[in-house]
């Protein structure tokens, strides 16, 4: 049977296949791990007397309760929440106790674990990669199979270095044409989710395909990649091609001279073969598509940004009708009526859907000679030092400052609620992160979910604004 | 873990569709390195009002709803975050099964492993059961571990889904981490003709 990219990384991490009375024994490569998922992992190891079979393919990062707020007169990032205060000092006990390595606070390889991964080589194709986080789908834009995993699984891969997994089903995502000005990687996975649901995916590993996917950088298929999840697929992969690896090459956990060349040998041989069969398709066409913006409480809530907010007669179910209802009450907007001029009160740029270098170049560019609109609060956060680093050399962050942009420190700040960072209750908030799920950037807060470049837009104007009207 | 085989427990109603694990619990819960005090913090936005007390429309502060142990929920309940935090809330507030026509799959994998039941029923099961629920909010359902089966108040027995291996663990208190532990040898084997080479100790 003609394999798929999927079928090819699954079947070389076989250790044991799957049995009608036992699922298949999976090996992962690369297992990353943060300090909200992982505590009680390895309480559980402890009580057990295990040790981590394989720290030196464990990696741990800090960054979903840490602050951004910018250094003291030190150097150091001050935290001050008790409660996260404990929870990274568990995280460094158990880095220490068991021989992991840890990207610290302020470090200068710290950041989201999605950004850090591919950043510093360790995401490599053809691997795989689990983390106790939902997004860690943003590892397949390599063509590798990466996928979140829960607490009890975080313990199993820490002892183990295995998981026991039920093979899922593949779905072919075909995304043809050619993206008009404007429109963004992230635009083309909001239209996905549009289109088919936030369970559409459920039970699948999607492949992303097609002219448009070739034609991105690696920075845009993490993008595409990242948002999986809320496709309801728990992986998403791209097949690695020349813009893979040369992403990869000369980065410092990357193999190095002919161990590269063995390794791009190999990962050539990763792709589907051109009749290797799907369980499920999806089809978008690029070029159809405008700058999209979500108007509800998930993210297959979304509309080309120039369309009205759908209405209850609009929905094809009671289900769906009542959803729309109860979004829009949370959101206080009305069917029918476009989103274009309404006014917003945060924008936030950030989070490991859209924290890179590409994307902070993107928004210094056009907020370049110009001031945020009166009254707004736009924060600009890095995915990780590194990326703060470079953009600091390239002067992004004095445009940002001198725009009256916050610039802070990496980590994932406003995506989740969980530290300082937080949209205040009722207000409003173009958000380049992917959820705007109830609740999710802060008690009552209201998230649009859109690209950066509709952010920047937004900012200058203060009310949602349409990312052409930028261009020239 | 406790074995699980056959229980009856009292259905609460939760008829949303796409209920994610930040509804199931909000990440200011998150912060905790161990499993206290996430039961407070189950479906909080719903359960209480702005100023913090019980909300009492929301169907889990209804009266009749007390000491209920099956939750019926929505299409593709626990979808989103990865956090095991949602189950682990869930089990905590005394729920030990979830009824829903489909699960979110990480959410699914996550309860299994920590013995909340995630039960797989067809629409016409689940619109049923709302109306049984409706109709009488003591409502109780029995599942049946063993023979795979929720059996409905008018008695009607409906098949579910589950792996043999969860199902197995389950009903034996055996969890899969011992499973895993076994099979050192081929993992060795397997490490030992494995061509990537990464090393996170740089
Ligand atoms: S940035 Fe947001 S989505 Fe990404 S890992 Fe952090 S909290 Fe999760």
């Amino acid at each position: 049977m003609p394999k798929t990219l999927f079928d090819n990384v699954w079947d070389a991490h076989i250790v044991r296949p799957e049995t009608p009375d036992t699922p298949a024994v999976l090996y992962i490569d690369l297992h990353l791990i943060h300090e909200v998922t992982s505590p009680q992992a390895f309480t559980e190891l402890r009580q057990r007397g295990l040790r981590v079979r394989r720290p030196d393919r464990t990696l741990a990062t800090m960054d979903h309760s840490t602050p951004t707020t910018p250094r003291n007169a030190l150097g150091i990032i001050p935290v001050i929440d008790p409660q996260a205060i404990a929870q990274l000092d568990q995280l460094r006990k158990n880095c220490a106790d068991f021989g992991i390595p840890l990207f610290e606070l302020g470090s200068a390889n710290q950041g989201i674990v999605h950004v850090i991964g591919p950043e510093q080589g360790l995401t490599q194709p053809g691997m795989t990669i689990v983390c106790g986080d939902s997004h860690t789908s943003t590892h397949g834009a390599f063509g590798a199979l990466a996928f979140g995993i829960g607490t009890s699984e975080v313990g199993h891969v820490l002892a183990s270095q295995c998981l026991l997994q039920s093979r899922p089903k593949t779905c072919a995502v075909r995304i043809e044409g050619r993206l008009h000005p404007g429109v963004t990687a992230k635009d083309i996975i909001l239209a996905l989710i549009a289109k088919y649901g936030v369970g559409g995916g459920t039970g699948h590993v999607f492949e992303y395909m097609g002219e448009a996917m070739r034609a991105l950088s690696m920075e845009e298929r993490m993008t595409i990649c990242n948002m999986s999840i809320e496709g309801g697929a728990r992986a998403g992969m791209v097949a690695p091609d020349e813009t893979t690896f040369e992403y990869v090459a000369g980065r410092p956990y990357a193999p190095k001279g002919a161990d590269f060349d063995a390794a791009v040998a190999r990962w050539r041989t990763l792709p589907s073969a051109p009749e290797a069969i799907f369980d499920k398709e999806m089809f978008l066409d690029a070029s159809s598509l405008a700058p999209m913006i979500t108007y509800g409480t998930n993210p297959g809530m979304g509309i080309p940004i120039d369309a009205p907010v759908p209405t209850p007669e609009q929905m094809p179910d009671p289900g769906s009708r009542q959803e729309l209802d109860a979004a829009l009450n949370y959101m206080k907007l009305e069917p029918g009526k476009p989103l274009l001029g309404h006014p917003i009160d945060v924008v936030f740029i950030g989070s490991c859907t859209n924290s890179r270098i590409n994307d902070l170049r993107q928004v210094a560019h056009h907020l370049r000679g110009r001031k945020v609109a009166d009254g707004i609060r736009v924060m600009v956060v890095p995915g990780s030092q590194q990326v703060k680093r470079q953009a600091e050399e390239e002067g992004l962050d004095t445009i940002f400052k001198a725009a009256g942009a916050e610039w802070r420190e990496a980590g994932c700040s406003a995506c989740l609620g969980m530290n300082a960072d937080q949209v205040p209750p009722g207000k409003y908030a173009v958000s380049t992160s992917n959820r705007n799920f109830v609740g999710r950037q802060g008690p009552g807060a209201r998230t649009l979910l859109a690209s950066p470049l509709t952010a920047v837009a937004s900012a200058l104007t203060g009310v949602v604004t349409d990312p052409r009207t930028l261009l020239d | 873990m406790e074995p699980i085989t056959t229980f009856a427990g009292k259905a609460v109603a939760l008829p949303l569709d796409n209920v994610d694990t930040d509804q199931v619990i909000p990440a200011k819960y998150l912060k905790v390195t161990d499993k206290s005090g996430l039961a407070e913090g189950l479906f909080t936005v719903w359960r209480y009002l702005p100023d913090g007390t019980p909300n009492p429309d929301f169907a889990l502060n209804r009266p009749e709803a007390a000491g209920a142990s099956v939750l019926v929920a929505g299409r593709n309940f626990g979808c989103g975050s990865s956090r095991e935090h949602a189950p682990w809330a869930l089990a905590g507030y005394g729920f030990k099964a979830i009824i829903s026509p489909y699960f979110a799959d990480i959410f699914r994998g996550n309860a299994l492993k920590i013995g909340l039941l995630p039960v797989t029923v067809d629409e016409e099961t689940y619109h049923e059961l709302l109306s049984h629920i409706e109709e009488d909010p003591e409502t109780s359902v029995t599942i049946d571990l063993a023979a795979q089966q929720v059996i409905l108040p008018g008695g009607r027995a409906v098949a579910f889904p589950i792996d043999n291996f969860a199902r197995h663990c389950l009903l034996n208190g055996i969890d899969q981490l011992g499973f895993l532990m076994q099979q050192d040898e081929d993992v060795r084997s397997y490490e030992a003709a494995s061509p990537i080479t990464l090393n996170t100790h740089l």
